[in-house]
């Protein structure tokens, strides 16, 4: 009846272990944090330590899957190229973040104004979190998916709500409410792709299997399949920060802890999104294709727009990371609806050049709002000459964040512009590109004053925190945007999994 | 089971199913909701059954067990306690007033009915006939959600609106596999623990929680 003991012990030693552990090692981080009585430094390094197991298992994965070939653990887990890339994508952003998260931990500590119960569940939910990610990438099984990404939003709650003031309690009920709704729309839509494919030729357990629905896609009913699709693409949408259920996405970034608003924006918004990946590949195949695109088109320009004209007169610097994460994803959107091969590698590239610059950006503005006591731009002044490192890798990390040369974003932002022009959709990168202008722009005068503007004070400069992470996520950028060898081959195949035609 | 008496059966659960949410809409006092909503448990068991005398297999019936424990026993419980902390008994003036909702609530069904029609068309059999009762309790749900003020009553609306896509996945294949049965119900279970706690932290922090003093944070 169910799914399991169809194909259990399929793979050997070296598969099961390379799915086992991305799973294993962050519920071992999170089980030895809720262990400690006290709050120590030792769980945030075992919880670093298990970022770097899931980065680890996702290069290993990456070796193995870049040929086309898959991993599988019965027909309930599965790794290919595309799961790869985010294995990848989830291991780095954790890194950067969870390496912030030992010193920001630290300071919340030593300023009194958490509580030490309060640092050991942090120390608990975060591993948690990137466990629950790990297994929404996983899962061929579609309902075990939704679980997973439903398991995110519960874990995610208290870490949002992290701090109990009146703001972030405000803001943990619309991101728990609006969530949840959400991706209680997107249940509905996978039960009616199941009632759909049970009545196709696919056995009954294998029903909600990825692989299964993408070899018998062409059987399912295209009438059930529409509704299905707009439900999905609503509820997943909500979790990426996608209109109309967006308007929880700037008060949990604004109001969660740095490191956590790092992951939130770096990696589960982009897990919702390669949710959606995944089952564009089953729509375009049972749907009219121009269906499909015209929903996504819809979705990504309406976010991009509305990101931009509130990006314009934004007096706030997180909900600025905020907005500007929706702005990105509305972008990886954009190239989800041209949904070529070359599309697709432009988005997932462009998830894991945003994941890397905003995981430095949020952790940096973490450490400018400890400095400065306030989030609001105008209350932030020269900041290059009171800190100057702090400043440069702020500074650096918005370059990389709006496209410059020679960072991977300029990259991979030319490449969603070369896909969608070469399938006819000139118009939509004129759009895009206008809109991209603007925001540039707006970015830059609420910039510059920030970084350069006239010195109120001359304090103690405070030195860069966790300079090794962040410093390194800057140059991976770089390194990315200039020589595409070390993730070409991967982004290649994993298109060719994502993309059409 | 005779099929013209499962049919019957089958659509007097329905209709009840129905009839509940639309009630919801009428009454305001948020005891009288919980006990809607625990009642709108009862029935969705009872479907479960009733669906499990026609498949013949024991496992619906372990399911039906699943969901009156769930949605009728814990549930309905959690939501009491939430209910006796506040001390708030009455729910304030909806947003839209009775007449109103209960005018909503048949456009919304007629609605649920005409989107459903390819779900009914894919497998017309006397079970899928009946899904537009879900698709409905869906958007009824969705309805209260968005027009209720108290954070109780909103959570009592995501209820409504869970129930009614139970309902749905029961009418279309019976229900999902038993390993997603079972994470879809922890997720929910979990769900309504977390805004518990939420609710207790809204009204130490606004004091009465009624969502529209959330205004700390706007652009």
């Amino acid at each position: 009846m169910t799914s399991t003991g169809t194909g259990a012990g399929t793979g050997g030693l070296a598969e099961v272990l390379l799915i086992g552990v991305p799973l294993a090692a962050p519920l071992a981080a999170a089980v030895f944090a809720r262990a400690r009585r006290e709050p120590s430094r030792a769980a945030g390094w075992v919880t670093l330590a298990a970022a770097v197991a899931i980065l680890l298992a996702g290069t290993f994965a990456a070796a193995l899957t870049v040929g086309g070939d898959e991993l599988t653990w019965g027909s309930i887990l599965r790794i290919d190229a595309l799961s790869a890339v985010m294995l990848i994508v989830i291991g780095s952003v954790g890194v950067i973040a969870t390496w912030a998260s030992i010193d920001y931990v630290a300071d919340e500590l030593a300023s009194g104004e958490v509580e030490a119960h309060d640092i050991r569940r942090y120390a608990t939910l975060v591993p948690a979190f990137l466990a629950a990610m790990v297994l929404a990438v996983l899962a061929n099984n579609l309902g075990v998916q939704w679980a997973a990404v439903e398991a995110t939003t519960i874990v995610t709650a208290f870490l949002v709500g992290h701090r109990r003031s009146r703001g972030s309690v405000e803001a943990t009920w619309k991101y728990v409410v609006i969530c949840s709704v959400g991706i209680a729309l997107a249940y509905l839509g996978t039960i009616l792709v199941y009632y759909a494919a049970r009545q196709t030729s696919i056995p009954e357990h294998g029903a909600l299997d990825w692989t299964q629905l993408v070899a018998h896609a062409n059987e399912l009913d295209p009438g059930v399949m529409r509704i299905a699709f707009a439900l999905l693409l609503l509820g997943y949408g909500a979790k990426a920060g996608m209109v109309p259920l967006h308007s929880w996405l700037p008060d949990a970034h604004s109001q969660a802890p740095a490191p956590v608003s790092a992951l939130m924006s770096g990696v589960l918004l982009p897990v919702a999104v390669y949710v959606l990946i995944r089952y564009r590949v089953i729509a375009v195949e049972a749907l009219d294709p121009t269906f499909v695109r015209n929903l996504l088109l819809v979705i990504a320009l309406a976010s991009l727009v509305l990101a931009t004209s509130l990006i314009i007169a934004q007096r706030d610097y997180k909900r600025l990371l905020a907005y500007s994460t929706m702005e990105h994803m509305a972008l990886v959107m954009l190239g989800l609806a041209v949904g070529t091969p070359l599309a697709i590698a432009a988005s997932l590239l462009h998830i894991l050049g945003h994941g890397l610059a905003k995981a430095v950006l949020f952790c940096s503005a973490g450490q400018i709002l400890l400095l400065e006591r306030t989030t609001r731009i105008d209350g932030v002044r020269g900041l290059l000459s009171r800190h100057p490192a702090l400043a440069a890798v702020f500074a650096v990390g918005f370059l990389a964040l709006l496209g410059l040369p020679p960072f991977s974003l300029f990259v991979s932002e030319l490449g969603l512009a070369r896909a969608a022009a070469a399938d006819g959709l000139g118009w939509v990168i004129a759009v895009a590109l206008g809109l991209l202008v603007i925001v540039f722009v707006s970015i830059s005068a609420h910039l510059t004053p920030m970084i350069l503007g006239s010195v109120p004070d001359t304090g103690e400069p405070a030195g860069l925190k966790t300079a090794a992470p962040l410093v390194g996520g800057l140059l991976v950028l770089a390194v990315l945007g200039v020589v595409a060898w070390p993730v070409d081959q991967l982004l290649h195949t994993a298109s060719l999994i994502g993309g059409t035609r | 089971m005779s099929t013209a008496l499962y049919t019957q059966l089958l659509y007097l659960v329905c209709g009840g199913l129905l009839l509940t949410s639309v009630l919801t809409l009428w009454r305001r006092e948020l005891s009288a909701l919980i006990r809607l909503l625990t009642a709108q448990g009862v029935l969705l068991a009872a479907l479960a059954a009733l669906l499990g005398t026609q498949d013949g297999g024991l496992e619906l019936f372990a399911v039906a067990f699943g969901v009156l424990l769930l949605k009728a026993g814990v549930l309905p419980v959690v939501l009491r306690r939430v209910l006796v902390d506040s001390g708030a008994a009455r729910e304030t003036q909806p947003l839209v007033n009775v007449p109103s909702s209960l005018l909503a609530a048949a456009l919304l069904t007629l609605l649920a009915y005409a989107v459903s029609r390819p779900l009914v068309d894919l497998d017309p059999t006397p079970t899928t006939h009946a899904v537009p009762v879900g698709i409905a309790m869906v958007l009824l749900g969705f309805f209260v959600l968005v027009t209720r003020r108290r954070a109780l009553s909103q959570v009592i609306g995501f209820l409504l609106l869970d129930n009614g896509i139970a309902a749905t996945a029961f009418l279309v294949t019976a229900g999902v596999p038993v390993i997603v049965e079972l994470a879809v119900s922890m997720d929910l279970l979990l769900v309504v623990l977390v805004l518990q706690v939420l609710t207790a932290r809204l009204r130490a922090a606004f004091g009465d929680t009624d969502i529209d003093e959330l205004r700390e944070l706007r652009d």
